[in-house]
């Protein structure tokens, strides 16, 4: 007994961090994976309209984005206000679109790339016309599956 | 020899006190570039591109839906003025006619949705329209997968499954090319 109760009072009753890092480094590599970095800055505005039968794109690797939208403010004394595309980061028409396509595709492995969707974020304030030779553009270079994005739609 | 035991003992570790620290630091770089909007959409097929005009199909008339949207956004369902509150409701009821009316699609599988829309309709306006086809169908394809199967259409569901309800009522989107009117400058 006494060997025990000795041995009690020397330990100091602590809590041991040794496995904090650990923790923080899980949630690290948590963020690490979900963070979409922008990838360059919005030269046209867009907001998305809403809908209600909405899918989820799955892997944002096989995923290409056109914008289409009125340049902002800061960019309509050079483009004015008429809709454009934007391709990566800077502003295009649709006949980049096939060559924005290709350069996408040549970093999919080849078995995937059939999956490969493109994402449209056009604003809903545009009108069908930009839209429409868009869509000609894309079925003209064989990317058939498009997603028109999105919002939920609040109400309902 | 003396030298080197006392090296032994002496642990030459590097003090990994600061790890947290700069797990940290990195941790709140990442929270606060995050951004976790997922992205969502509707998605589409589009049909494939052929420069040959295509085959003038004579489809019997009480098979086609027709939904024109024009520049003012305003809705002509089968030659009728039409608000996209209806829209859902007469889609679902052409597509599976419960009635057997004669004025209605003869079959599910025979149902054809025909979208134009002009240069000038909204995009806002084609994609609600779009969006509330989109449900007919969905609608449809749930209370077909619910009495086939007794549960809720979703798009995990075993690809059988989905075919064989998609062979019952196959989503026929046809979009005509535009009409030049209200191209804004």
């Amino acid at each position: 007994m006494a060997h025990f109760s000795k041995k009690r009072g020397k330990a100091k009753p602590e809590v041991s961090t040794a496995s904090l890092p650990d923790i923080i480094f899980m949630l690290l590599f948590f963020f690490m994976v979900v963070t979409v970095l922008r990838d360059g800055e919005r030269k046209v505005k867009v907001l998305v309209p809403e809908a209600t039968q909405l899918q989820k794109l799955e892997q944002k690797s096989l995923v290409n984005h056109i914008w289409i939208g009125r340049p902002v403010e800061k960019f309509q004394a050079l483009y004015g206000t008429k809709p454009r595309i934007q391709l990566g980061d800077k502003f295009a028409s649709e006949h980049d679109i096939p060559l924005f396509l290709e350069q996408h595709k040549i970093k999919v492995p080849e078995p995937q790339r059939p999956q490969i969707t493109s994402s449209l974020k056009v604003d809903g304030d545009v009108t069908m016309g930009i839209v429409s030779d868009v869509k000609t553009v894309l079925r003209k270079s064989g990317q058939l599956k498009v997603n028109y994005s999105a919002r939920p739609k609040q109400t309902r | 020899m003396a030298r080197t035991s006392s090296r032994d003992r002496m642990k030459n570790e590097i003090n990994a006190g600061s790890m947290a620290d700069i797990a940290f630091l990195l941790l709140i770089f990442f929270l606060v570039t995050t951004t976790i909007d997922v992205d969502k959409g509707i998605t589409v097929k589009l049909p494939p591109w052929s420069d040959e005009a295509p085959e003038v199909q004579q489809m019997k008339s009480r098979n086609v839906f027709s939904v024109l949207v024009n520049a003012q956004d305003q809705l002509l369902v089968r030659g009728e003025l039409t608000d996209i509150l209806d829209l859902r409701e007469r889609a679902k009821e052409f597509i599976s006619n419960p009635q057997r009316r004669e004025d209605l699609s003869t079959d599910p599988k025979n149902a054809i949705i025909s979208l134009k829309n002009d240069r000038g309709t909204s995009y806002k306006q084609y994609l609600a329209v779009y969006n509330e086809l989109k449900a007919a169908y969905d609608e449809l394809w749930d209370q077909e997968c619910k009495k086939l199967y007794g549960i809720p259409y979703s798009d995990d569901l075993p690809t059988a499954y989905k075919r064989a309800i998609k062979d019952k009522i196959p989503m026929v989107l046809s979009e005509a090319e535009p009409t030049n009117f209200g191209e804004e400058n």
